[in-house]
């Protein structure tokens, strides 16, 4: 291989992006040693154990992900923004929205859910940490590997084209010849082991470390919503990690799986991503649930209407969502008969999604209704998803989507769930837990502007989309012509595309702002919260709970409150936790190395890369490290001086 | 302490998968097809009740009733995927 198909060349976009690479990287190098910053990064942050750091860390690496996700949507916006537009070419093209898709899933929307759920379950139920701590730093690095992995593509070798689901047989090695779709198929094997550890991490630290006296339904609901999205992580990435696999072995080992030649079936490939890819919008979408109604019932001054029912209605879904796959390919090629059955369990799915849209409702009814910044993106997104929701039913009749598949109507409806379903969702549950892990909010009034600005260009953004799309014009486009009249409502969704990126712009500015400005918070409660995690002083000390607290019903936080009684009346007691590993990030580098030198073939470095891998294996199964304990005195004196007391 | 240094559960347990994976190699030779699926079925199954019992330690925890609902989980998953596979591009394939 020659330097010029090393690095990509000849697009002057892709030189000020290495460019603005190199200073970038060489800024963050500098800066670290100026001001002798090393010990401290390695020490807090690349060997922490803690579930709250782990989780800053998930929500840093979200941000910049979706960064990155969304320059991308601009500049497609900016391609097809006029007819004949020439800014991007048509292989750029595809290769942005492939990465866009890509990246705004599953490097954006998963590790933002992650991120709040590691730093907020633990303290929902009571707990000191996740239940496999060091574990839990191993899916983070694995996570981050892969996403650095996949990133990287855009300037050595070149991204993956063919599209977020990689269909054969335009993916297979025949006509997507370069390494684009090798970056794919191994990037998202190595975040993958990462999400699938996450989801047993979960499942155990809620099944097993609840405060004494919470049964399962005493939980919080974005608790019930993270358990339930961790069976269904569980179950549904296997299968993508086996057609990953394939996808790997008939690139890159001759196989013949997914060719069209040999016995080999293009279409399996289709139908094994999508018996994944439809389970997966419901692990970014259930934790979104569980956010908004722990904000609405917290700012409405309520107790969760209808607890029993939301918990059966995530349930349902949860089982609905591994037998609709087909609705993504209707068009393929099966009889009515398939088409008819998912159609079916397709629409059946709007039933327990309803029942949770009334649950809110009558939640917020005759609430006494604070209109905070999470709030408002909570009570936006009723309405914003119910328009995503409905069109997801036009698009579940079989018959109809013979009309709307593959065109701007369906970009438009998944947008519409998405962003206020996901996007909304972590970032109501940013300004909202803010405080918690950091001890002070996020400005409220500049909160707010950012909220219009993002709800208002939302709306500009994709609305024009559906009519753009019923009037033909077809997704993954990188141009038109003057003559099909898709000009001035694509400059429309341009205008949008602006003034989202200004609104976003103004959300990362109120962090700035506040994190200079805003007054700290003492309290640990500064929104009257209902859970336990608002239980205690923030920001949350390492050992989380100086008691454990003891749990009669739900909300036993608010009713303590109200009555004025404490948690526990138990005494304070030396603390076990668990001590810091450099381990994970270890091997988070050994696996990136791993999967660069697989995914340009070169064999003797990725099997050295594959032994460094094993080795820090091995290492870390002959650990014997215990942890240690926190003595009483400190536990005493850290929290007097947390709850404001001279010590 | 010789137990403790030599996990015999654990090295059996290896070698087994490894002569499973060998076994399912025989598939390589001009066999009739059924025989080669039934190879491939046999040893699959048994291998994957390999990694199971070993590694995974299945019926060594107390609480019997959240592993039966795990294991019918799985098994449903298991099937939707296969029989819906097959419903799609075989029984219900538009000719
Ligand atoms: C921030 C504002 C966003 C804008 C302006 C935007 C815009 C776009 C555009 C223009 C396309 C390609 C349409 C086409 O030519 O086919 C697209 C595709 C897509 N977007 Fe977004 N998007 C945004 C946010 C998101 C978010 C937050 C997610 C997910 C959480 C997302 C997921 C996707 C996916 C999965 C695709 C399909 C990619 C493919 O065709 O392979 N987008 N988006
Ligand atoms: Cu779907």
């Amino acid at each position: 291989m020659k330097w010029d198909e090393f690095f990509v060349t000849g697009d002057p976009l892709i030189y000020g992006a290495m460019v603005s690479i190199v200073l970038v990287s060489l800024a963050i190098l500098v800066g670290l040693t100026y001001f002798k910053k090393w010990g401290y990064l390695w020490r807090e942050w690349l060997t922490t154990v803690d579930h709250k750091k782990i989780g800053v860390m998930y929500i840093l690496a979200a941000l910049i992900m979706l960064f990155r996700g969304g320059v991308d949507a601009v500049m497609m916006r900016a391609q097809t923004s006029m007819p004949d537009m020439k800014f991007l070419d048509g292989q750029h093209y595809n290769e942005i929205f492939t990465t866009h898709g890509v990246i705004m899933i599953l490097f954006m929307a998963m590790p933002f859910i992650f991120g709040l759920m590691n730093v907020i379950i633990p303290l929902q139920i009571g707990a000191r940490d996740v239940a496999f701590p060091r574990l839990n730093a191993i899916s983070f690095w694995l996570f981050f590997a892969g996403a650095m992995l996949f990133n990287i593509s855009f300037v050595i070798g070149g991204s993956p084209d063919a599209g977020w689901s990689a269909y054969f047989p335009l993916a297979g090695i025949e006509f997507s010849p370069h390494v684009g779709n090798n970056y794919y198929s191994l990037a998202l094997q190595i975040s993958g082991i990462g999400t699938l550890m996450t989801g047993l991490n979960f499942i155990v630290t809620i099944m097993k470390m609840r405060a004494p006296g919470m049964t399962l339904m005493k939980m919080p609901m974005f608790t019930w919503s993270v358990l339930i999205t961790s069976v269904i992580i569980i179950f549904a990435f296997p299968v993508l990690t086996v057609a990953l696999l394939l996808m790997m072995f008939d690139r890159q080992f001759g196989t013949q799986f997914f060719t069209m030649q040999n016995g080999g079936m293009d279409m399996l490939w289709a139908n094994l991503f999508w018996v994944w890819g439809h389970p997966e919008v419901y692990i970014v979408v259930l934790p979104a649930f569980g956010i908004f109604s722990e904000i609405i019932s917290t700012f409405a001054k309520k107790n969760l209407y209808g607890y029993k029912s939301m918990v059966i209605s995530m349930l349902v879904i949860s089982g609905l969502s591994f037998l609709v796959w087909a609705h993504h390919f209707y068009t393929m090629g099966q009889g009515a008969m398939v088409n008819g059955f998912f159609s079916i369990t397709t629409m059946a799915i709007a039933v327990p999604t309803g029942v949770k849209i009334f649950n809110w409702l009558f939640t917020l009814h005759k609430g006494r209704i604070e209109f905070t910044t999470p709030m408002l993106y909570s009570l936006a997104f009723i309405p914003i998803f119910t328009i995503g929701g409905v069109t997801g039913v036009m698009l579940a009749m079989a018959s109809a989507d013979y009309q709307y598949h593959n065109t701007m109507f369906l970009v438009a409806h998944f947008h519409y769930v998405l962003i206020p379903g996901t996007v909304f969702a972590v970032i109501a549950g940013f300004h909202y837990w803010f405080p918690k892990v950091f001890g002070f909010r996020l400005n409220e009034r500049r909160g707010k502007t950012a909220f219009w600005f993002i709800i208002i260009s939302f709306n500009v953004t994709f609305f024009p989309l559906f009519f753009l799309g019923l009037q033909g014009m077809t997704r993954r486009m990188y141009t038109y012509s003057e003559e099909t009249g898709f000009g001035p409502l694509n400059m429309l969704s341009m205008v949008g595309a602006i003034g989202l990126t200004i609104g976003f712009i103004l959300l990362v500015y109120n962090i700035y702002w506040s994190t200079r400005y805003e007054p700290r918070d003492t309290t640990g409660d500064p929104w009257d919260g209902r859970s336990l995690e608002w239980s205690m002083p923030s920001p949350v000390p390492v050992y989380n709970f100086a008691v454990v607290p003891e749990i009669t019903k739900r909300d036993e936080f608010w009713f303590a409150k109200q009555e004025g009684k404490s948690l526990s009346d138990k005494k304070i007691e030396k603390i076990h936790m668990p001590s810091n590993s450099g381990k994970p990030f270890i091997l988070g580098i050994a696996f990136f190395f791993l999967g660069f030198f697989v995914v340009f073939s070169w064999w003797t470095p990725a099997i050295v890369a594959g032994i460094a891998v094993l080795l820090t294996m091995a290492a870390m199964s002959f650990d014997r490290d215990d942890g240690y304990y926190i003595p009483v005195e400190e536990v005493v004196q850290s929290e007097k001086r947390l709850r404001g007391e001279r010590v | 302490m010789l137990k403790q240094l030599f996990p015999v559960k654990h090295v059996v347990g290896y070698v087994a998968s490894l002569v499973l994976t060998l076994i399912a190699l025989v598939v390589l030779m001009d066999l009739p097809a059924a025989v080669e699926i039934g190879i491939l079925a046999v040893t699959a199954i048994l291998q994957a009740s390999l990694q199971l019992v070993m590694f995974m330690h299945i019926g060594e925890s107390s609480e019997k009733k959240s592993l039966y609902i795990n294991i019918a989980f799985a098994i449903f998953m298991a099937l939707v995927t296969i029989f819906g596979t097959l419903f799609i591009f075989v029984w219900g394939w538009y000719a």
